[in-house]
């Protein structure tokens, strides 16, 4: 490599890397903003440099809020549908991908037309029925609506279409039927995709804003996305308080993507159908 | 008489595989279908019956000149965002697919790291960050204006900020399909043309460009229908304002729905976003393809 080549290379890789941080850069002054008093925050000489470590807009924002409420109730929501939705996800692609039945076609067809209705133009009639069911300001009304996600079905079709015959064979000759085939099988073969969806379902769930939003008028029910909204209401303007509070709602998903980065990287190469 | 037996076992076996999935659809999914169309031929509030309208809804969308404030909003957003974002991300994908290792990994971070975070804490971040009095970029945008501006209560500035906002929310994601969609380029590809004496720029153009156009029209495409279905930001940031400047569909069909108790009309806005998001998409995704032939 010449000299020249070098030098570029090294430059180039710097400016990725400024530009990397002028990117995370609100992050990061979110956080400088959260551990100052609130006088600091709005004074001349707060500097871009963190020049204080205050906490108590964290534990006011732990103890004064709801937040301890809508982490449980982030949490429950978002782990009940992500299970339904790969278990049942996972059956229906497999006796697509698998079996021959009166309307399978039709199903298919169903699903893979279900994945261009936006779910948003549907919020009136869902609404209505989740009222219907009683089930306005309670976790069955978050999770309901959000049970639909057909990309299940078509990622995990994909890969149960590409399992090797033979591996059905050991189990048929055993006496095994298509449940102990899906479920020591196939489902094991593909822990890789579960993995990928369920990280994909997660986050998307967490971070769902408008149905949860209109379902849920009472603050105790909230979800993290929608709850932090009325710290707003609630405080004022009120930086420090306000940025305590939102990467408190951050940290859990942000946590959880640092520790395992590559698998989140991989879910959506995969989910997305770029990476096979 | 065991077949016969086998083959009905088997297709119960197959039903029972879908039924959690099927009945879940249908209730949740199929359902509101029908009854979204359903309801927007009837003038019925949000909750409870409504009488038969036939296409008044309809009719009155169309002259009600807030959709069509509402159409060009989204529109506009479209524009501010779909082409730039997938720019950007193409150039930071470009950018970081060159580092390797554990300085690759941490330039990812860097730039994905605001996509895992709720729309909410990204919207309260930016409202900090361009906050009248006090934000940090307040400098900067006086810099170019002369004054601070208060972006989200200036029906010039609105759009644009909120689409700033929702590139660096959301381009993490369009920076993954592109860095997958580098890593399938095979290495020989490269090395072959680098033997053919291929410059740089070339190399771009003829190998990485060409071959990597599926993964630009999957981003354009996915990038098209979330922009059309644009809600969250605009309603926490300016609320569709000032003087309806960001008012855009799923707003309105929010606010009549839920605010105005329109039931009915809501579900008409409901159903021309759809039909819209569909149309568009169908168009958009065999130009794309046309202009993927041509390579």
């Amino acid at each position: 490599m010449t000299r020249q080549r070098r030098i570029e290379n090294a430059a180039l890789t710097g400016l990725t890397m400024v530009g990397g941080l002028i990117w995370v850069f609100p992050l990061y002054w979110a956080f400088v903003t959260s551990i100052r008093s609130e006088n600091r925050v709005v004074s001349d000489e707060a500097g871009l440099l963190p020049d204080e470590f205050n906490l108590s807009s964290y534990i006011d924002a732990l103890f004064n809020s709801s937040l301890i409420d809508w982490y449980i109730n982030s949490i429950g929501t978002s782990v009940i549908v992500t299970a339904i939705v790969l278990v049942t996800g996972m059956m229906c692609a497999y006796a697509l991908s698998q079996m021959r039945f009166p309307g399978r076609k039709l199903l298919y067809l169903v699903v893979l037309g279900s994945f261009m209705v936006p779910a948003q133009a549907l919020v009136v009639p869902q609404f209505v029925l989740m009222n219907d069911m009683g089930l306005i300001n309670r976790w069955g009304g978050i999770i309901l609506p959000q049970l639909v996600v057909p990309v299940v079905i078509i990622v995990y079709k994909q890969f149960f279409d590409a399992v090797p015959k033979e591996m059905k064979e050991a189990v048929v000759l055993d006496g095994g039927g298509d449940y102990t085939l899906l479920f020591r099988v196939y489902l094991p073969l593909n822990w890789g995709i579960t993995t990928a969806l369920g990280i994909i379902t997660f986050i998307m769930t967490w971070n769902a804003f408008l149905w949860p939003f209109l379902v849920i008028t009472t603050e105790d029910m909230m979800t993290i996305p929608v709850g932090i909204t009325q710290v707003n209401d609630a405080f004022g303007v009120a930086y420090a308080r306000i940025m305590s509070v939102a990467l408190l709602a951050a940290a859990p998903v942000v946590i959880a993507y640092l520790i395992f980065q590559k698998r989140v990287t991989e879910a959506v190469m995969i989910s997305s159908g770029v990476k096979g | 008489m065991a077949m016969i037996h086998n083959r009905s076992r088997h297709r119960l076996t197959a039903y029972s595989l879908i039924l959690p999935f099927v009945a879940i659809f249908a209730l949740v999914f199929g359902y509101p279908v029908i009854e979204v169309i359903r309801m927007s031929f009837t003038d019925a509030p949000l909750i409870g019956e409504g009488e038969w309208v036939g296409w008044d809804n309809y009719k009155r969308l169309f002259s009600d000149r807030l959709f069509y404030t509402s159409v060009i909003n989204n529109g506009y957003f479209v524009l501010l965002t779909v082409v730039p974002t997938t720019v950007i991300a193409l150039m930071i994908s470009l950018a970081v697919n060159r580092l390797s290792g554990r300085m690759q990994a941490l330039a990812l971070v860097f730039f994905f790291t605001p996509y895992v975070l709720p729309v909410s804490v990204v919207t309260q971040i930016w409202a900090w960050m361009l906050d009248f009095q006090f934000g940090i970029l307040q400098p900067v945008l006086e810099f170019f204006t002369g004054k601070p501006v208060p972006v989200f209560k200036n029906p010039f500035w609105v759009m644009p900020a909120v689409a700033l906002v929702t590139i660096w929310w959301t381009n993490g994601f369009n920076v993954l399909l592109f860095i997958a969609g580098l890593r399938n380029i095979p290495e020989e590809l490269y090395e072959a043309a680098k033997l053919d004496g291929a410059t740089r720029r070339q190399l771009f153009f003829r190998v990485t460009w060409p071959l990597l156009w599926p993964v630009t029209a999957l981003v354009l495409t996915l990038q098209l229908i979330l922009q059309l279905k644009i809600f969250d930001q605009v309603y926490l940031l300016s609320e569709g304002g000032p003087f309806n400047s960001s008012y855009v569909l799923l707003l309105m069909v929010y606010r009549e729905a839920f605010q105005l108790n329109n039931g009915g009309y809501a579900a008409a806005v409901s159903l021309v976003l759809f039909l819209l998001i569909v149309v568009i998409s169908v168009l958009q995704f065999q130009l794309l393809r046309v202009g993927g032939k041509d390579k």
